[in-house]
């Protein structure tokens, strides 16, 4: 091996790491590192002691293999050796060694511990900075927790030279960063802050940083600094340049710390002190006007320099917010940078003045500019300048250029750079809405964008456009027409073709005069359309035909020739099959006029908050919700948008309370609330429909068509057509088109059965209607009051009820009722009174109709009503010779009826006793030899006869079984009874 | 079915690319530049999924062989026609170096042309591929036109491999039965695992279409005729059953008849000419082991290590054993080693972290001895040195597995040399494959 040079060359270093950079392979290179740790190891462990040269070299190759990607595990205690040395060059070594290598729990850390603390309390300034840069370079919390209270120390004290305050600034503000709850300033705080009158600027700079980073956690304690830094500032900018020496970077003095200043000065509101907010503005209009001055050299590095003190003042302009004239002027200064040829320099212009757009002051100056920012976006290479250009013309829109604006993102947007086109039209739509004063310029606007960029077109957007459209009666015609003439292009995009079959399927009759847009060509326009498109729109478009049967009656063959065909009535989705069946028979059973109500108009939408708001909201982060905010706020109640925010909580609050009655086709069922639908289909679909006009009109009416709802649910609704239905669900009519009185409900016959026992309680409930029940009989006659309940907060109208007697039961039972208002308020209840005369005995219940208007909708329920022959009982108390007398007379076996059931519910001798009380008759003690058993009697009291009745339950607690037997004087009676009885237990 | 085909140097730099199908684009030989051979951590598969695309490759010395599908191929098929390749090139040229590939990468060029046909592997029989992609390029009066539409019959025909018309003034035969052994041991000298695997070799120069028929002592083979002959007596039929061996499984080269063997478990064949690989096979049971390591490990303290290391040979006293290599790891904070023994030279390998033990020529049923003592220096890391295995490297000369050639007979029935004729020549030679004793 030569001989090593004794110099501060490290030849063996050297040597070693172009050795590493010939190796051809890394085999190779991991073979010469295992060779050079081994000759490490081999020296460290050596018997004679190294020299403080040969350390720093082996330490240097350790650090180097480190860095390379190899462990290391030996070494730590020779680089510690070498923080104790004298010489500069090994203790730098070292101290590099520890910052890279030494993790914080190692054992070592009390010895570098020890050595630094050695270093920072020595007077050789280099050394003190040594240590502060590793405990800033290491910067763990254990660091944090050895030095955090020396450092503040070092960093005030009188005799510290400069450049070791400088390195204990940045020291503390690293050990803040890591651990602020170490790093306490109390006491030092003024002595920190008076650091700004340093004498020397790089102190000043180190230590502005750290303020700045202090005074953002507590500003009040540092609020003394801002007219310090403003002193500062102002004594900076109005140097010559030459003043400041070693600090004048090409001609600009200390541009790095007046851009520390500016941005300190950000921290904290306008001054409040006259003279200082002067002095400050004074400074800010220099620094304006330096902008102005020609520059004094041609290097980039001077314009940079300056620019860059410019963009903090103009941010510090634009946080005040507070100066007119300052504003303007920034505003033309940023002008100017909008031509500049430096790309940099128009992209931050462009992103100030967005900022600057939003502030009323400046608003209209921004607008100056409009034609340049128009180029920009048309002819800059630069993409992100692109986008900025693009957020900016979004920005500075408002009533008066609006047009332009929307006009030239338009058009640039065929050329946009896929990246941002989802944005640009997310743009574009709230544009042309927010700023629309003519709504067919909106229709246009929007139709454009879907041709143009459909593909980024998001759902949010053409809901918004048919929610527009339907509620605006001025532009449905000029709509319909535009997207009629839209669709004829031979390739229009699937969107274009949703909300062609929306607004076609809605207003398609307001065009339909025109010969070359009549009926028959405006659906078969949508159907060729039908076959290229996805399953959704499919849907769309059925429902679209469905409503084009009313709209046009001409038209109702033709397509139900589509809607038989196999392709839709045997199509293998089960959305579209259903549709098409369930249209198909709609359309060939229901009369015009109940299509005309079931396929009526949509209701107007209720006015709410954009929802493409909300998405670009979403898509731009928070940071675009205040610029939004604020936006709001300066443009007032101007905007078409701005008084619609307000409302919406409050709307998707009773969206969300308010369960949808259209679940249900009739309305019958309790239907779940739509929140719970399964979001499989329409997750998108409910943001916009779901609350629409589901609190408006009820079932039928929307849910049968279009909208989102049925989408949601499939399920639901199909149960609701094909199991409803009374018999065959191939036959089944739609009941809701009905006039007659539905069928009785499947579940009438155990709502009676609830009452045989008891007279008072809820007969029947649903999402809209509830009926209670309060009755009393004497006799053979009774009295039922009916107490109709609107849940709804909307008014039922032609309400209406009527109880009819099925079979031969006018003869056994006699019933009056009284009438009933036709209209019942939301919340509301109304009283009925039937009153009932029971002239023989019977078997049928009476029925109950309820028919009745909810928003527009016909509801038609039937019920039994809970008269039962029971109720005409009266108790008749005996003793047991007497009961057992007249059980033996009723002997003959048709006189008798007895059933042996399985019990319902358990054998519970107390509910059984109530409830036999609750049928009427009267139950007898100790008058059965077991005295499980049950015994009761009564006499039915009918005008023509009475009819004695006997009564024996006997249960069996094991099996839990009763055998029920019954004894009347009339055999209908007995069995009626035992009917009724048995179902109770 | 392989959409191309990449070779890179060792700085991932590309040799040779050929693209067999649209699917693979350009950026294809980027990705597997940055993800494999530029990739932070080491890649151990040779299988990697990069952008749905798959990358099959091998390694031979500093030259990555990939090949590239967007398909679901049979990954073993892909992997025995980078082999294949890899036979062919050094067939052809040597080994396999980038010095040799950038000399001869037309005829590389041109082998890809011909052994992978829009990605489908065609012919990579050497023999056959010699008579018509040269290196001295093909001079036209050579070959004329009967001569070419020959090779396209003898290509396309039945028998692929061999050409007819090869005259032989000598009708010789070489066998070579090639084997490497697999061990790992425990310190305590009990086998935990241990297989051969062999190739039987064949360079034949003989004349016309020989038919060939290869016998061995395979224990089903044996068996079978055992049963099948009359004369055997019990005691013959015991005696060849001992020495037969079982082969676990075996594949043969294409000339092989393999109904022949499903039936009559017989080895006939027409040979290509020239060298060719006539079988594989791989043996578990009933291992020759060469050799014996006994370790010995004592660790003196916290900066000292004491290895013994003895070796026993064990095998006939009268073969001789080469190329013998010990290799003993050493801990990774050595700092010092000191190395005696009897036989052979001994070396502490710093790049390594071993000692490297070398002896020339061992006999049979002897043994030798190492002792080292290691010192060490003290880490702050508490973690235990993990010991590997010593490893052992040999050469023998006879087959580990137990197998041995019964006969070859050549049958040529058009021309007039007979078995007899023939010249043969068998060698056994056995290798280590990773012969691994832990300690």
């Amino acid at each position: 091996m030569p001989a090593v040079s004794k110099g501060d060359g490290m030849r063996g270093l050297a040597v070693f790491i172009s050795d590493i950079r010939n190796c051809k392979s890394k085999e190779a290179e991991i073979k010469r590192i295992n060779k050079e740790l081994a000759n490490i190891r081999s020296k460290f462990k050596g018997d004679k002691a190294l020299d403080g040269y040969s350390k720093k070299k082996y330490v240097c190759k350790l650090l180097f293999i480190f860095l390379l990607g190899h462990d290391i595990d030996f070494g730590h205690m020779e680089a510690v050796n070498l923080l104790s040395s004298n010489k500069y060059t090994e203790k730098q070594i070292g101290y590099l060694f520890i910052s890279v290598l030494v993790n914080s729990n190692s054992e070592l850390i009390r010895l570098i511990n020890n050595a630094i603390k050695n270093d920072l309390s020595s007077r050789n300034p280099t050394f003190m900075c040594l240590a502060l840069h590793c405990i800033a370079n290491v910067g763990s919390r254990e660091m944090a927790e050895a030095f955090a209270g020396e450092i503040p120390r070092i960093l005030v004290a009188g005799d510290t030279m400069d450049s070791v305050k400088q390195s204990a600034a940045l020291c503390l503000l690293r050990l803040y960063k890591t651990c602020p709850d170490l790093v306490l300033m109390g006491e030092w705080t003024s002595r920190v802050v008076h650091l700004l009158n340093d004498q020397h600027m790089g102190v000043v700079t180190a230590a502005i940083s750290l303020i700045t980073c202090l005074s953002q956690k507590n500003p009040d304690e540092f609020k003394t600094c801002v007219s310090l830094a403003v002193s500062r500032l102002s004594r900076i900018v109005s140097s010559a340049s030459t003043d400041l020496q070693d600090y004048t970077y090409y001609f600009v003095p200390a541009p790095w710390l007046s851009c520390k200043l500016l941005r300190l000065l950000q921290c904290y509101p306008p001054p409040e002190d006259g003279a200082v907010k002067g002095r400050l503005v004074e400074c800010l209009e220099t620094i304006l006007n330096k902008a102005q001055e020609p520059p004094k050299s041609k290097k980039v590095q001077h314009s940079n320099a300056k620019n860059a003190i410019l963009f903090e003042a103009i941010a510090l302009i634009i946080h005040y917010d507070s100066e007119p004239n300052l504003l303007v002027r920034a505003c033309n200064q940023l002008g100017q940078f909008l031509q500049h040829r430096e790309t940099n320099l128009r992209y931050l212009a462009l992103e100030s003045m967005c900022t600057l757009a939003s502030s009323e002051f400046s608003h209209e100056a921004v607008k100056t500019h409009i034609e340049t920012v128009i180029n920009a976006l048309k002819t800059e290479r630069d993409v992100s300048v692109r986008q900025r250009a693009a957020d900016l013309l979004y920005a500075m829109c408002d009533r008066s250029n609006a047009k332009q604006i929307v006009a030239e993102m338009l058009s640039y947007l065929e050329t946009a750079d896929y990246s941002i086109r989802e944005e640009m039209v997310l743009k574009v739509a709230i544009l042309a809405e927010k700023y629309a004063v003519d709504y067919s310029w909106y229709v246009d606007t929007i139709l454009n964008l879907i041709r143009i960029a459909g593909d980024y077109v998001s759902e949010e957007v053409w809901y918004r456009v048919i929610q527009i459209v339907i509620n605006r009666d001025d532009v449905q015609g000029y709509a319909a027409k535009t997207v009629f003439e839209a669709l004829q292009a031979p390739a229009c995009h699937e969107n274009m073709v949703k909300v062609g079959g929306y607004i076609l399927g809605e207003f398609g009759n307001l065009i339909a005069g025109d010969p070359r847009s009549s009926p028959l060509v405006q659906f078969n326009l949508l159907h060729s359309k039908f076959h290229l498109c996805s399953v959704p729109t499919r849907a769309l478009l059925l429902s679209a035909y469905i409503k084009f049967i009313n709209l046009f009656p001409e038209t109702k063959s033709t397509i139900q020739e589509v809607l038989r065909c196999d392709s839709q009535i045997r199509n293998s989705d089960v959305e579209l099959q259903q549709r098409a069946v369930e249209y198909l028979k709609l359309s060939s059973i229901a009369s015009t006029d109940v299509l005309a109500t079931v396929l009526e108009e949509m209701p107007p939408f209720p006015e709410r908050e954009s929802s493409i708001l909300a998405k670009l909201k979403k898509k731009k982060g928070p940071g675009a919700v205040s610029v939004e905010l604020e936006d709001g706020k300066r443009e007032g109640g101007e905007l078409n948008g701005g008084g619609e925010r307000g409302d919406t909580p409050a709307m998707s609050a009773s969206n969300a309370s308010t369960p949808s009655p259209s679940a249900d086709l009739l309305g019958l069922r309790p239907a779940p609330a739509v929140g719970s639908a399964p979001p499989s289909v329409g997750s998108l679909l409910v943001d916009v429909f779901s609350e629409g006009p589901a609190a408006a009109s009820a079932g039928v009416n929307d849910d049968g068509f279009l909208s989102g709802r049925d989408l949601e649910q499939p399920p639901e609704t199909s149960d609701a057509l094909l199991a409803e239905g009374p018999g065959d669900s191939d036959s089944a009519p739609p009941p809701a088109a009905s006039e007659e009185p539905a069928p009785p409900l499947p579940e009438a016959e155990d709502l009676l059965n609830k009452f045989v026992c008891k007279n008072n309680g809820v007969l029947f409930e649903n999402q809209l209607l509830q009926i209670g029940i309060k009755s009393e009989y004497r006799q053979n006659l009774g009295r039922m009051y009916l107490f109709y309940g609107n849940k709804t907060s909307v008014q039922f109208v032609s309400f209406s009820t009527a109880v009819s007697c099925p079979g031969e039961l006018p003869t056994q039972l006699n019933l009056q009722t009284k009438t009933v208002e036709p209209l019942i308020e939301g919340g509301a209840q109304v009283q009925q009174v039937v009153n009932i005369e029971c002239l023989t005995d019977f078997i049928d219940a009476p029925l109950l109709n309820i028919k009745f208007r909810y928003g527009g909708a016909l509801q038609n329920i039937t019920l039994k009503l809970p008269v039962t022959i029971n109720k005409f009982f009266q108790p008749t108390e005996m003793v047991s010779q007497e009961f057992f007398q007249r059980w033996k007379q009723l002997s003959q076996p048709q006189q008798e009826a007895q059933k042996i059931f399985k019990s319902g519910h358990g054998i519970d001798t107390e509910v059984v006793k109530a409830k036999l009380l609750g049928l009427g008759t009267a139950l007898l003690e100790n008058v059965d030899p077991n005295p499980e058993n049950f015994v009761c009697a009564g006499v039915i009291q009918t005008k023509g006869q009475q009819v004695g009745c006997l009564l024996r339950l006997e249960p069996n607690a094991q099996a839990q079984m009763y055998r029920l037997t019954l004894r009347s004087s009339k055999d209908t009676v007995s069995k009626r009874i035992c009917d009724l009885l048995s179902e109770q237990f | 079915m392989i959409g191309g085909l990449f070779i890179y140097n060792h700085k991932g730099e590309v040799l040779i690319s050929r693209v067999y199908r649209d699917d693979i684009g350009r950026n294809a030989v980027d990705a597997f530049r940055v993800n494999v051979i530029h990739a932070r951590q080491q890649v151990r598969s040779p299988v990697n999924n990069i952008a749905r695309t798959s990358f099959f490759h091998v390694k031979r010395s500093n030259i990555w062989l990939a090949a590239v599908t967007k398909q679901n191929v049979n990954a073993a098929m892909v992997f025995e026609f980078l082999y294949k390749m890899c036979d062919v090139m050094t067939a052809y040229f040597g080994k396999i170096s980038e010095e040799n590939i950038k000399n001869n990468f037309v005829l590389i060029y041109e082998l890809l042309d011909e052994i992978l046909d829009f990605g489908y592997p065609q012919n990579s029989e050497t023999g056959a591929l010699k008579t018509f992609i040269t290196q001295q390029g093909i001079k036209s009066q050579h070959h004329t036109k009967e001569e070419q539409s020959q090779i396209t019959s003898q290509v396309t025909g039945q028998i692929g491999w061999r050409r007819e018309g090869i005259k032989y003034r000598r009708n010789e035969l070489f066998l070579d039965v090639l084997e490497s052994v697999n061990l790992l041991m425990s310190p305590q000298g009990q086998v935990l695992s241990a297989h051969v695997s062999g190739r039987v070799v064949m360079k034949s120069y003989l004349s016309g279409m020989p038919e060939c028929k290869f016998g061995m002592n395979d224990k089903i083979i044996i068996d079978k005729q055992g049963k099948g002959g009359t004369t055997t007596t019990d005691e013959a039929g015991k005696s060849s059953g001992k020495q037969a061996i079982a082969i676990d499984d075996c594949t043969f080269h294409q000339c092989v008849r393999l109904s022949k063997f499903d039936t009559e478990r017989s080895i006939s064949f027409i040979p290509p000419d020239g060298e060719y690989e006539l079988m594989r096979y791989r043996t578990t049971k009933d291992i020759i082991l060469p050799f014996r390591v006994i370790p010995l490990v004592r660790e003196v303290g916290r900066t000292k290590l004491e290895v013994k290391v003895v070796i026993k040979s064990n095998f006939k006293p009268s073969l001789l054993a080469q190329k013998i290599e010990v290799r003993i790891p050493t801990p990774l904070n050595t700092s010092g080693v000191q190395v005696i023994c009897m036989k052979g030279k001994a070396k502490y390998k710093a790049s390594e972290n071993a000692i490297v033990w070398k002896i020339k020529r061992m006999a049979g049923m002897k043994e030798s001895q190492i002792s080292a003592e290691i010192e060490l220096l003290p880490t702050n890391d508490k973690k235990k040195w993990a010991r590997p295995p010593i490893s052992m490297n040999f050469e023998v000369p006879f087959a580990p597995s137990g197998l041995k050639v019964r006969y070859l007979k050549v049958f040529e029935p058009k021309l007039n040399y007979s078995d007899h004729d023939v010249i043969k020549w068998v060698r056994y030679i056995g290798r280590s494959g990773i012969y691994e004793t832990r300690c």
